[in-house]
């Protein structure tokens, strides 16, 4: 028995689990892209459009449609690292399901990961084609914005896992949601340039995974790309869902193994 | 002289020691699982019998001493370890929102078993459990017998060489217990090696070959229960009650001379320990001694308990 399956293992369970649900997530997940673009690419693109400067004259839905790409993304992301992971250690008690066989504490984590960056995967393809189908996808490259929002979920859900690990109820989640979230949602350049935030804000803007996600997005959807700053947008959120991951095992093992 | 060595015992503990900070939840326990057998250990809650189990599970670090399991060092092999054991926790870990089958598949696939092999399984296992005709149902509505059997034929997928029961029957009501006891039993027979904690004496008396009675931590006997009765209780027991705590005697040592090997007065009865009930219970009356009610019973491993602790298994 060789041990590199180990990790793919626990998807058995969250497949198995996902069956049960992917229609309705499947139809939220086409609705939600067509609600945001009917309300802000065209009703409030049209009022943007007329008056203020988006960069080489392209269109408000085009701007903003790469940025929802992202931060739809992220919700997710932080939803699937939040109550299912709590529920896996408390409730279901699937992780220890899971512990008590062959796979370690490492294939539970990349297990659960991984079925979330699938979920990017499933999400993404489905938004992105919406988005294309209103016409707001200039460029072939915008098909590489599919694997940055598998970044920006793991970005999010890392870190959310191993504070879901840590915390013993979900009180947090919703203050998580409400605080950090939702700000970010609005604030890092998903409805506009973060040129606009007051000093400090651009700061805060430029630090959350969020913001490189969806310049990244914006730059590969537009076919606009930067590659000094679309390296630097990788890298950045490569790093920050690594050491996420990293802290996320030590929580886990902290919880887990005892 | 050839004696039983390591080799020979599929789970091998000397000064196994669990502790939790400053709290020692294992104290230095040994003890050996030979194949084919059905051992138990038994004590009240918070003995350290749950933290046994997990050391020898393998999902909790051994703190000191010597743990080999199927000869193989927890702390090096766990993965190996968990594949040829099963698992029966004290906490149901089934999903409920999945059904039978998907719980015992999914599962089956931690093994990296194939699906092929884990569809001919799990029909095997559901009709041993009978739970055949709930296979495609949620578990969710499923009664707690049901899910403890569920949870049992789950733990039987990767066909393990030792099955560990961590108070398999807790929470149940009787007819449940008994359900489960039955196919325990059956495993039992067909040489599946059980290694079970419990806190109900009749649980430990019904299933196991042989035990250890856990206290505070440690050990503190071992035997077959015939064994344990023998050497530390007597062939049966006079319960006696009295109308008010004021009606017990003061003087019991007066009243029962020369007619019981020993006293055990407890809060709301005193328990008389003879070889013949019926001699003792008629010479107490004899002697004019009237209590409220007399009931001339066998041992069990609860007075086994008592006199080893000087509490009760479930308090």
């Amino acid at each position: 028995m060789s041990s590199y399956t180990l990790p793919l293992r626990p998807l058995e369970f969250f497949f198995a689990q996902y069956r049960r649900v992917w229609r309705g997530t499947a139809i939220s997940s086409v609705i939600t892209p067509v609600v945001f673009l009917l309300a802000f690419g065209f009703g409030l693109g049209r009022l943007v459009d007329r008056t203020a400067d988006l960069p080489d004259g392209i269109t408000y839905l085009e701007f903003v449609a790469p940025g929802l790409l992202a931060a739809t993304a992220m919700q997710i992301a932080t939803f699937e690292g939040s109550w299912p992971v709590l529920s896996a250690i408390k409730w279901s008690r699937q992780y220890h399901a899971m512990l008590a066989t062959p796979l370690r504490v490492v294939d539970v984590l990349a297990g659960h990961q991984a079925f979330i960056a699938f979920r990017m995967v499933m999400t993404s393809s489905v938004y992105l084609a919406a988005i294309a189908a209103f016409g707001a996808v200039n460029s072939p490259l915008g098909i590489l914005a599919i694997p940055v929002t598998v970044l920006v979920g793991l970005a999010f859900a890392a870190p959310i896992a191993a504070w879901g690990a840590y915390t013993q109820t979900d009180q947090s989640f919703v203050a998580i949601f409400r605080f950090g979230i939702l700000p970010m949602f609005l604030f890092s350049g998903t409805f506009f340039p973060i040129e606009r935030l007051p000093g400090v804000l651009e700061v805060v803007a430029y630090v959350t995974p969020l913001w490189h996600g969806v310049d990244l997005c914006r730059q590969l959807t537009l076919g606009d790309v930067d590659p000094a700053s679309a390296a630097v947008h990788l890298a950045y959120l490569i790093g920050f869902s690594s050491l996420g991951l990293v802290v996320a095992y030590f929580s886990y093992r902290r919880r887990l193994v005892v | 002289m050839v004696t039983a060595g390591t080799e020979d015992a599929l789970i091998h503990a000397r000064g196994l020691v669990k502790r939790f900070g400053e709290l020692v939840a294992v104290d230095a326990v040994d003890f050996d699982l030979k194949r084919g057998e059905a051992f138990g250990f038994l004590g009240p809650n918070g003995a350290g019998k749950t933290s046994t189990m997990r050391m020898i599970g393998c999902v909790s670090p051994v703190t000191d001493g010597t743990l080999r399991v199927l000869g193989l060092d927890p702390a090096k092999d766990g993965v190996e370890i968990r594949g040829r054991l099963g698992v029966v926790p004290q906490e149901d870990s089934l999903d409920l929102e999945l059904t039978v089958r998907e719980n015992i598949v999914v599962y089956g696939r931690y093994f990296g078993l194939p699906r092929s092999v884990l569809k001919q399984r799990a029909d095997e296992l559901l009709e041993f459990v009978e739970l055949s005709d709930r296979a495609d149902d949620r578990v969710e509505p499923l009664s707690g017998g049901m899910k403890r059997r569920l949870t049992i034929a789950r733990s039987l997928i990767n066909e393990p060489e030792v099955l560990l029961l961590d108070e398999p029957t807790t929470g149940l009501d009787p007819q449940a217990r008994h359900v489960v006891w039955d196919r325990l039993y059956r495993l039992k027979r067909r040489g599946v090696t059980l290694l079970l904690t419990t806190h109900y004496m009749d649980e430990a008396e019904q299933l196991c070959d042989r035990l250890v009675v856990m206290d505070k931590g440690r050990i503190v006997a071992e035997g077959s229960p015939r064994e344990l009765i023998e050497r530390y209780s007597t062939r049966e027991v006079v319960e006696l009650r009295f109308a008010d705590d004021d009606g017990q005697p003061d003087d019991l040592g007066y009243w029962t001379d020369g007619l019981v090997t020993r006293v055990e007065p407890l809060p709301d009865r005193v328990l008389l320990y003879t070889d013949s009930g019926d001699a003792a219970a008629h010479g107490i009356h004899e002697r004019g001694l009237v209590p409220d009610s007399v009931l001339v019973r066998r041992s069990t491993l609860e007075d086994v308990f008592l006199h080893l602790t000087g509490r009760t298994l479930i308090e």
